[in-house]
């Protein structure tokens, strides 16, 4: 099972980017997550340039998405919402609406911040604009408040509580890919 | 109150009935921020079948992707995991456990499968006069409504207004119009 991870963040020592490399070491057995970096390179949304073939970095992400069984995103929070340029990337990926990649894709959202609320906001934000691009949104969140004092120079978790949540966000994300596979009644 | 036994034969007549889909309307209205949002199914399917005993059963099913609403960017929304979640559960389904009828008043006790919850749920309406068609069919027409609580089976999307209240009513009314032909 391959989930995709998608940080909200570009910065190289981001805490998002770090939290998600922290779910690597969590994951359940028989899953792998590879963390995508191509966010940067996702040009502004313009339905004037959203036709086939196209814009590469736009393709690499549907690509990516298109080839991954889940996603967990994990975002950073800027006034209160989410990073324009996930946004950004998003509303490239959630077109066309009614075929798009993300639809019925499991995603599970977490958040860090250096201050004490985790992005609590943005990985709200985040959820409702997953759902209205029609993506299978697992509940459950991990707050990763005081991140900078939270995960060592190792990239090793600290804060027990926020690790117990992430495990229980992987396995509730795993279980959504598997529930995904398992036959539906007619 | 009149009896069961003495009221079913009188205006719900034995035979097995089908829904003609093209002129029957099964469908939902819901509080949407300032008005009355309404959607439909289409088709759908319905069969009614009344026992020379005047016992009476009624069983109905719908595709959640023939969902009718104006948008087909909101049907897309509509089929997605937020609402009715097509992939998993592409079906909704009606069966009835009781039909009482009293003068040309119906109540029909059910239970209504929506997004994998089966729910009890009653509807109630109107059993019309039989009549023969221009084609010679036997014809009678029900309407039936009632109301559930979306959140019940699941559906608990919203999104809220400024003033903290939510934009989506959870109580959603059903609307039906069953055109029926005998078989």
């Amino acid at each position: 099972m391959k989930i995709l991870g998608v940080s909200g963040s570009l910065r190289a020592d981001s805490h998002n980017t770090a939290l998600l490399r922290c779910a690597a070491r969590h994951l359940p057995e028989g899953v792998e997550l590879d963390v995508w970096d191509g966010l940067r390179d996702v040009p502004p949304y313009d339905e004037d340039h959203d036709i086939d073939p196209a814009p590469p970095a736009v393709a690499a992400f549907r690509a990516a998405l298109a080839g991954a069984d889940a996603v967990l995103f994990s975002t950073p929070e800027y006034n209160s919402s989410i990073p324009g340029q996930l946004k950004n990337a998003l509303d490239w990926a959630s077109r066309p609406h009614a075929t798009n990649v993300l639809r019925n894709l499991p995603v599970a959202v977490v958040g860090a911040s250096t201050g004490a609320f985790g992005a609590v906001w943005a990985q709200a934000e985040l959820r409702k604009v997953l759902g209205a691009a029609g993506a299978r949104v697992v509940d459950g969140e991990v707050i990763l408040g005081h991140a900078h004092h939270k995960i060592d120079e190792h990239g090793v978790l600290l804060d027990e509580e926020v690790r117990d949540q992430l495990v229980e966000v992987l396995s509730d994300l795993a279980g959504a890919v598997e529930a995904r596979r398992a036959p539906v009644a007619a | 109150m009149s009896t069961i036994e003495s009221t079913n034969a009188a205006v719900l007549p034995a035979g097995t009935w089908q829904l003609d889909p093209v002129h029957s309307q099964v469908g939902f209205a819901v509080k949407y921020m300032v008005g009355t949002f309404r959607g439909s199914f289409s088709p759908v399917e319905a069969t009614l079948v009344v026992g020379a005993d005047g016992e009476a059963g009624l069983t109905g099913s719908a595709r959640a992707e023939n969902v009718k609403v104006q948008e087909p960017s909101l049907v897309a929304h509509l089929l997605a995991p937020d609402f009715f979640d097509a992939e998993r559960t592409p079906e909704l389904r009606f069966r009835s456990t009781d039909v009482r009828t009293d003068g040309a008043r119906v109540t029909v006790d059910g239970e209504l499968e929506v997004k994998g919850a089966t729910r009890p749920v009653t509807l109630t309406g109107e059993v019309g006069e039989q009549i023969t068609d221009p084609f010679g069919r036997e014809r009678i027409g029900i309407t039936l409504g009632g109301t559930i609580d979306r959140t019940d089976f699941g559906i608990n999307w919203n999104n809220p207004l400024p003033s903290g209240k939510s934009a989506l009513a959870n109580e959603v009314a059903l609307e039906a119009e069953l055109y029926l032909v005998k078989e």
